[in-house]
């Protein structure tokens, strides 16, 4: 029965945090709620936020794991600043999660769990509930624990198994707060525990129950609806960020026809990638995974003189013991896509959070004159087409192409709109006949500048590769200084000419006029969402996001050009913004920068921008 | 298998010698591992084109560029990384690593023992002169102990490797020895090499004329060398000696050399060399075999038959394949939860 006041409001977009200790669940509850409303035609972003250490001890805020719902009417860029909406399992997640949320934030709690032992825990000296600084939230006190063992009380449970679907509490009171059909739910635990058939009875209880419990209670008298989205139509799949840069390798080589091969070392937050391919045997993908970091960008080298594409995924600690085969894979021009999914650094740093810190290290980190092209993604499924543009570039013109995402991307999801795969462009991969006798390791292309491709079991176009500099087209060891600066211009030319490539860079808001704001790779999403609300308001405004990054597109120059203040918002001290002074010298560049290993707020960035259109 | 057969083209020594300038030391004991190499190879049953050479970095690291076939010159100690992924990725080609005592068992220690673990199909001749020749004489991990270089000059204090043993340990599947002074020897053991399914480790005593001249000489000098050396065939009796009258024999858990009929030793106690037994114990004991007390073991110590991590990958992708709905990436992309919007 509903309260005779009931009431419904409709929203625009919501976040919700999940949060409790590391077995609670809340990453299978926050899955579950943002299914469903792709179900219901919301758009949505997710972010998971796990402790480093895999267990760490329970009911400590060290050990709190939260996963972060963005969901909407309206189109979703981020996964959202601060939360509509909090669970809190514990009080730890309590104490953890408060300052990620909106002033005016119902919070839901597990009040069962609020007892003095884990206050302590916690770090609380006292009962948080009662403090009269969560004044101005709305507290939800729901005994969960109790109504879930009271729920499967008959079932012969252990009580180990029981506590642990109160998750599927909290679950069922969302569907009621925000109007949801249940049955999304009970299809959703249906799939989840296919193999299990007793936990699907047991979990479907207690969401059915924590339903009911909601629809009693006054204080949610008040429920919420988020329409679809509109604007998004078609076949979409909640895709996270090291999925679909997987899923992108994979399309690219069979665009190009030919075999995948991987070679990798596990690293956080990359390894989602090598496990991601290694499950694709059906498609004859070959993953190595190899001693070490180096290991597996050699082997990578290695398969690509076999004549398979291949690519190596790593993070900044491993894109650093890589540097040594980059300049390898540079000077024997073999295709190569380096995935560094970039983590808080330096050393270490912080592995489970994000940064934009390794864009120097991807510029710079090498040995000689030895440049890459570099590449970066901006949201978790545009992962998909940053990987297949990183294999198109690496195929087409022979050679290695470092492809930036970063944690946050590598582990959010949202909604991607599933491509035709047979209608990607087709890659070329310029591959020599059998006993093509023109052919020479070091002939160029007049166009491209890129050297063919002769791979090992063909006959008659047998050559050696190697570290050493070779000579202009036959490619014998050539110790020569002419020979050495043509051939390192010669490679430096060959990837000037990769800017041939793009399509014109696209800047978004005013032409010309007072404030251009900046952004690459995976602060877009943040970036565009702060822009695009003061542009709406009229502000002289305009923003502009790079995903290729070496070489820079045409227009750059033209586009700086046009606007009063040049402000460049990045996740570090300023490296992008310092590449563009020494590429851009005649422009002056602002900065906003975070190097606080978390994604941008969308309210920093507005915070800034208007300052700066104030000045 | 018969077609197979009737395609391998027809080759000489003179179809593996490439263009490039042969840029070793004069007396260098490479000059022979290469022409043992190229008289090797258009016996092996492979085509010219399926073989490939991979390399680190050392004098040993130039071959590649000696032999005409497809190569690559790598970076110091990855050729083992390189020899896979080449390998891996086309597992119908025959690939080689040529590497040094540098080269694999320092900075590349690390890829040395992996290739072997994992037993990719691929052929190691590592050339042991016990020496940095390239950069012109420092000690290096199969330097003996005390031995004066220009980075040790009070004598090493660091105890050498002995690939064999490393080899062992590391699960090696093949192990074998040659002296760069025995042509015929090497191309016997090379084409074994080639022959064995798995990685196939062939340590080869190499001379630096230069930078550590004669340090293999007590196993290697005419004078000495039928003594001091036991060419060890499978399913032969582990004799040697200039008179064929000096046997090995167990004894305990130890090998001793004895001569035949002396001490009421017989030709019936001399150990029967067989490489293809699952347990190492025995080619362990062989492979360390020293000198003053025995000879040095020559010849395929070991080759066991085992799991081959290139055939096991392909029948791997084969079964998955052949169970999979998923044909391609359109499949893939639109399986499991899609949502209609």
């Amino acid at each position: 029965m509903v309260a005779i006041n009931h009431k419904i409001i409709e929203l625009d977009k919501v976040v919700v945090k999940f949060a409790g200790d590391s077995g609670d669940g809340m990453q299978l509850t926050g899955t579950q709620f943002s299914d469903t409303s792709a179900f219901i035609g919301n758009d949505l972003a997710t972010f998971p936020d796990f402790p480093s250490e895999i267990r760490a001890p329970q009911g400590t805020v060290a050990g709190v794991s939260g996963f972060q719902v963005h969901v909407g009417h309206a189109n979703i860029y981020t996964s959202g600043d601060l939360a509509d909406v909090l669970v809190a399992m514990n009080p730890a997640a309590l104490k953890y999660n408060l300052k990620h949320c909106k002033p005016s934030a119902i919070i839901i709690v597990d009040v069962d769990s609020f007892n003095a032992k884990a206050f302590k825990k916690a770090g609380y000296e006292a009962d948080p509930l009662k403090d009269k600084a969560l004044g101005g939230f709305k507290i939800i006190k729901a005994p969960i624990t109790e109504m879930v063992r009271i729920t499967l009380k008959e079932t012969g449970l252990d009580s180990k198994t029981i506590d642990k679907s109160r998750n599927q509490f909290v679950a069922g009171m969302l569907y009621f707060m925000f109007n949801r059909d249940i049955k999304t739910g009970i299809d959703f635990l249906q799939e989840k525990f296919a193999k299990k058939p007793a936990l699907v009875d047991s979990n479907v209880k207690v969401l059915k129950a924590g339903f009911n419990y909601a629809e009693t209670i006054e204080e949610l008298a008040t429920t919420y609806v988020i329409k679809p989205n509109l604007n998004k139509k078609g076949k979409y799949r909640n895709i996270i960020g090291n999925q679909a840069t997987a899923w992108g390798l994979m399309a690219a080589a069979e665009r190009a026809d030919l075999p995948l091969f991987l070679g990798s070392y596990p690293i956080t937050p990359a390894t989602g990638i090598l496990e991601e391919l290694a499950k694709h045997k059906e498609l004859g993908i070959k993953t190595f995974q190899a001693e070490d970091e180096i290991a597996g960008v050699i082997s990578s080298i290695g398969a690509a003189y076999a004549g398979s594409f291949a690519a190596t995924s790593t993070s900044g600690p491993g894109l650093s013991l890589k540097s040594e085969a980059l300049g390898l894979a540079m000077i024997t021009e073999l295709p190569l896509v380096i995935v560094n999914v970039m983590r808080g650094g330096p050393s270490t740093g912080l592995p489970t959070k994000t940064e934009q810190t390794d864009l120097l290290q991807a510029l710079y980190g090498r040995n000689g004159e030895a440049p890459i092209p570099v590449i970066a993604a901006s949201s978790p499924a545009d992962c998909f087409n940053w990987a297949f543009e990183a294999s198109r570039i690496a195929i087409e013109r022979m050679t290695p192409v470092i492809l930036l995402t970063d944690s946050y991307l590598a582990n959010g999801s949202e909604l991607w709109h599933i491509p035709d795969v047979n209608k990607l462009p087709k890659i070329k991969a310029d591959i020599v006949e059998a006993n093509d006798d023109s052919y020479l390791p070091y002939n160029r292309d007049e166009k491209t500048f890129a050297r063919r491709w002769a791979a090992p079991g063909v006959p008659g176009n047998e050559h050696r590769v190697g570290g050493l500099e070779k000579s202009d087209g036959k490619g014998s060891v050539s110790h020569d200084p002419i020979n050495h600066e043509k051939m390192v211009y010669n490679r430096a030319e060959k990837v000037r000419r990769i800017a041939d490539m793009y399509p014109k860079q696209e800047t978004m808001g005013k032409e010309k006029g007072k404030l251009l704001v900046i952004g690459w790779g995976g602060s877009k999403g943040a970036i565009y969402t702060a822009f695009s609300e003061l542009e709406e308001k009229g502000a002289d405004i305009a923003f502009t996001n790079f995903n290729y990054i070496f070489p820079l597109p045409k227009e750059t120059e033209e586009i700086l050009g046009k606007y009063d203040t040049i402000l460049v918002c990045e996740l570090n001290s300023g490296q992008f913004a310092d590449y563009l002074r020494t590429q851009f010298p005649q422009f002056s560049y602002q900065q906003y920068n975070k190097v606080q290993a978390q994604p941008f707020m969308v309210s920093e960035l507005k915070a800034k921008f208007n300052e700066m259109l104030e000045a | 298998m018969t077609d197979s057969i009737k395609n391998i083209k027809q080759y000489t020594r003179k179809d593996f010698v490439s263009d490039q300038e042969v840029k070793w030391c004069a007396g260098c004991g490479d000059f022979s591992v290469l022409s043992a190499v190229q008289n090797a190879l258009p016996e092996m049953g492979v085509n010219k084109e399926d073989f490939v050479f991979v390399s680190g970095i050392g004098c040993s690291s130039r071959f590649p560029y000696y032999v005409d076939t497809y190569g690559v010159h790598g970076l110091h100690g990855r050729a083992a990384a390189i020899a896979s992924g080449v390998k891996v990725a086309n597992p119908k080609l025959s690939v080689w690593m040529m590497t040094g005592d540098g080269d694999s068992m320092a900075i590349g220690g690390n890829h040395f023992i992996h290739i072997l673990r994992r037993n990719i199909d691929v052929n190691i001749v590592l050339f042991n002169n016990r020496i940095y020749g390239l950069t012109k004489g420092q000690y290096s991990p199969t330097t003996p102990l005390g031995h004066v270089t220009k980075t040790s000059p009070y004598g090493t204090i660091e105890h050498p490797f002995k690939p064999g043993e490393l080899a062992m340990g590391a699960e090696g599947t093949f192990f074998a020895r040659a002296v760069d002074t025995n042509p015929k020897m090497m191309k016997e053991i090379f084409i074994e090499a080639e022959k064995h399914k798995g990685t196939s480790l062939v340590e080869v005593l190499q001379n630096c004329v230069i930078f550590n001249n004669k340090t293999h000489q007590e196993i290697t000098a005419k004078d000495v060398r039928d003594d001091h050396q036991v060419y060890l065939k499978d399913g032969e009796k582990m004799i040697f000696g200039k008179e064929k009258n000096k046997g090995l024999v167990l004894d305990g858990l130890k090998i001793k050399a004895i001569t035949i009929g002396e001490d009421g030793y017989t030709m019936d106690d001399v150990l029967v060399h067989d490489m293809h037994d699952s347990d190492p114990t025995m080619a362990y004991l062989l492979a360390r075999m020293s000198l003053p007390e025995l000879p040095v073991a020559m010849g395929v110590i070991r080759a066991y038959k085992t799991v081959v991590y290139d055939v096991a990958l392909e029948e791997q992708i084969a079964h998955v394949k052949a169970n999979s709905k998923i044909k391609n990436m359109s499949d893939l992309v639109n399986s499991g939860n899609t949502f209609d919007l």
